[in-house]
């Protein structure tokens, strides 16, 4: 599913990403943990295309050359970014984002676009599952939107796109202990043998919910531990620091 | 096609020009070519006297020159004042006597005049350079007493109610470009809803610019009597030019006794090239008189074409408790200018009017509002809601609010919100990755931002305008 070798990025000549290796395989759940500053949303940017960053090495997404394919193309093949901050559109009607974006995607992967009421009836079930009020969706985009609002909106989108690799950069951050649970059985109800995911967390607590395959620790740029889900049992306890020096 | 033609061709879609022979006033601005456009429309005395009268007025006139976007100087004696297809001089009776290449150029155009009728269930009267070739629907609307022609008509059949109201709300006298057109217009379209009649279907006339060099002055005037409604749609698209050309019309519109006049117009002519070469000049005047009491009239605007749009369609609110409102998109691209807004004249009690304006500029473009709210003495428990927004795309082009405000009474309540925003990187980035393409992400959050504006409009003009939006700004962000 995605293959990234010796990948390196970065900004205004701060390299953040170093020789940073992952292989994710279609199904699994990797988690990326680490300190403020390692380099966690960066590795999500470079993935989703954002512009700004000085990116070497190779990434391949279903064995093509992923820094070499446009970012709305990105999305429309299957690669989702739930952001860690979501962008406010003034003006633009949640429903109408998320149709639009829906039936783009539609498009290009060959099926027949939604209309209005087909798209309705489906995003009346999929807000119903996350506990969102049906009449945010009829507001600007995240405009006025509470932080928990905007993650769940995030997943909402997530669970309407369907994507194949979704990446979820600290859709745990601001959320509180129910907002958390409703979004990790958002993510859980998506699991299945094709679809992977990619989860870049602070904390552990998100994994309670969400097991991963896979944790890895990155700092500085750097994977340096892999491991189970044990392993973020153990970051809690030992912190960062613990786990880095430990290696 | 060779493949430069194909390229110009995607770049304004409907620049094309059809063969169609002329008949042509002598070139320039004299008496004796109001004469002849007098004698061609066959009007009765009265009118040419009117005609001459303005045209005697306008040597004592200057154009103004208060504006923002500046335009070389016109030479008046270098243009046609009249110009119509000659197969109209010998009037068709019925759509099957149309000239067949007119049929074809609306038929470019998308508007199959044939099957407007069926299809669409809009009355269109087709103005194809200065002569309206054909008008459908008339039977259902005459049932109703509802004239709905070409104005040269109405000045043969109804001089009554064209003597009484032509000039009554933009007078002979106004200013260069309204008595430049009071002395030389051409055709444009009448309508007369009588006395507590709902016209039963939207009113639309589509306008066309075409012999080349022709100034077009059309002039348009409703009167909705007491207790009536109508909504009126205009439309614009404009064959490829390399010269500018001249379009000042005159719109009139009169509400009487609780009557509402509902006015949207779609304006996509020939903007010019990527370098601003070429383009229209819209000059226009638009003003609508709520004469009666409780009556409204509601200007509704999408300008996207021209190389300059100038224009201000307005209200003057005569009438007690009668109501102004104007909501106005306004996009600039590439080269072009536009300094466009309203005027709320509050003269009666209890008035009220609204302003909605969102300006959108890209390229080099330069895009004002300018807005007067002016409540006169007598005018008690005046309101007035104005909403001005801007929205800028890239760091070469400018957009500019001036309001105006006069007002002489204190029980009156004006207020004034004004925003300036831009489209951010992070805003493209966000859409982007939600699968929409550059052009899509900003076709969406410029629609987003003018939705307020497009809602107005009646629905079959709405999803043209949230197109032709899309469309205008193509290509602005890298």
């Amino acid at each position: 599913m995605l293959d990234i070798k010796n990948l390196s990025a970065s900004i205004e000549g701060k390299k953040i990403l170093e020789n940073f290796n992952l292989n994710i395989k279609p199904g699994e759940v990797h988690a990326i943990m680490g300190p403020n500053g390692s380099g966690k949303s960066t590795l999500a940017n470079v993935l989703s295309g954002r512009k700004g960053y000085t990116v070497e090495g190779k990434v391949y997404y279903e064995g093509n050359d992923l820094l070499e394919i446009p970012i709305e193309e990105r999305a429309q093949k299957g690669i989702f970014l739930a952001f860690q901050y979501p962008i406010e559109i003034p003006g633009v009607n949640t429903n109408i984002f998320l149709k639009t974006s829906l039936n783009a995607i539609r498009k290009f992967r060959g099926l027949k676009e939604l209309d209005a009421l087909d798209f309705l009836r489906l995003v009346k079930e999929k807000s119903k599952k996350l506990k969102i009020q049906e009449k945010i969706l009829s507001r600007q985009l995240n405009v006025g939107f509470s932080g928990g609002e905007k993650k769940k909106n995030e997943i909402l989108q997530m669970t309407i796109l369907e994507p194949k690799l979704a990446i979820l950069d600290e859709t745990d951050s601001g959320l509180d202990i129910d907002a958390l649970r409703i979004v990790s059985e958002g993510v859980n109800s998506l699991r299945d043998k094709k679809r992977s995911f990619l989860i870049i967390t602070h904390y552990q607590r998100l994994l309670d919910y969400i097991k991963p395959d896979f944790v890895h620790v990155l700092v500085n740029g750097k994977i340096v531990k892999t491991g189970s889900s044990d392993l973020a049992l153990e970051l809690e306890k030992d912190g960062y620091e613990g786990v880095s020096i430990a290696k | 096609m060779k493949q430069q033609e194909l390229e110009k061709s995607k770049e304004y879609k409907y620049g094309f020009t059809t063969d169609i022979e002329s008949v042509r006033a002598p070139k320039g601005l004299s008496i004796e070519v109001i004469k002849f456009i007098s004698n061609i429309k066959k009007e009765p005395k009265w009118m040419l006297d009117w005609r001459l009268k303005a045209f005697s007025r306008l040597k004592n006139l200057k154009e103004p020159d208060w504006q923002k976007p500046k335009y070389p100087k016109i030479n008046y004696q270098d243009l046609y004042y009249y110009s119509a297809p000659k197969s109209a001089t010998d009037k068709p009776k019925s759509l099957d006597e149309v000239d067949p290449k007119l049929i074809e150029t609306y038929k470019k155009l998308g508007i199959p005049l044939q099957e407007q009728k069926r299809l669409s269930g809009i009355a269109v009267d087709a103005v194809f350079d200065s002569v309206s070739v054909a008008t459908t629907f008339k039977e259902e609307l005459t049932k109703k007493g509802i004239i709905f022609c070409p104005i040269s008509e109405a000045i043969r059949n109804h001089p009554e109610l064209v003597k009484k109201y032509l000039g009554s709300v933009i007078p002979i006298t106004d200013h260069y470009f309204a008595t430049l057109n009071s002395a030389v217009f051409t055709d444009g379209s009448f309508v007369y809803i009588p006395e507590g009649v709902r016209c039963p279907m939207e009113l639309s006339t589509y306008f066309r610019i075409n012999a080349s060099e022709t100034g077009q002055f059309e002039r348009t005037l409703i009167i909705a009597d007491k207790g009536s409604y109508v909504s009126y749609l205009e439309g614009c698209t404009a064959p490829m030019r390399d010269e500018n050309q001249l379009h000042a019309a005159n719109v009139e519109l009169v509400a009487l006794d609780d009557a509402e006049i509902k006015y949207s117009t779609v304006q996509n002519w020939y903007p010019g090239d990527k370098d601003g070469k070429g383009g229209i000049y819209n000059f226009v005047t638009k003003r609508g008189l709520c004469k009666g009491k409780n009556s409204k009239i509601s200007w509704t605007q999408v300008e996207t074409g021209s190389a300059i749009t100038w224009k201000y369609p307005s209200c003057i609110l005569k009438g007690d408790n009668s109501v102004g409102e104007f909501y106005s998109v306004a996009i600039t691209n590439n080269h072009q200018k536009a300094d466009t807004g309203t005027k709320m004249i509050h003269l009666g009690k209890n008035t009220k009017s609204k302003i909605i304006s969102k300006g959108i500029s890209a390229g080099f473009a330069d895009n004002t509002y300018r807005g007067l709210v002016r409540v006169s003495s007598k005018a008690s428990n005046a309101r007035n809601y104005t909403q001005c927004d801007s929205l800028l795309m890239g760091n070469k082009c400018g957009a500019h609010t001036i309001p105006y405000i006069e007002n002489k009474n204190s029980s009156a309540n004006i207020e004034h919100e004004a925003t300036t925003s831009k489209i951010s990187d992070e805003q493209l980035f966000y859409c982007n990755q939600r699968g929409l393409n550059q052009e899509e992400a900003v076709s969406l959050i410029v629609n987003g931002f003018c939705k307020e504006v497009l809602q107005q409009l009646p629905m079959e003009f709405a999803v043209e305008a949230q197109k032709l939006v899309g469309i205008s700004l193509e290509g602005s962000v890298g």
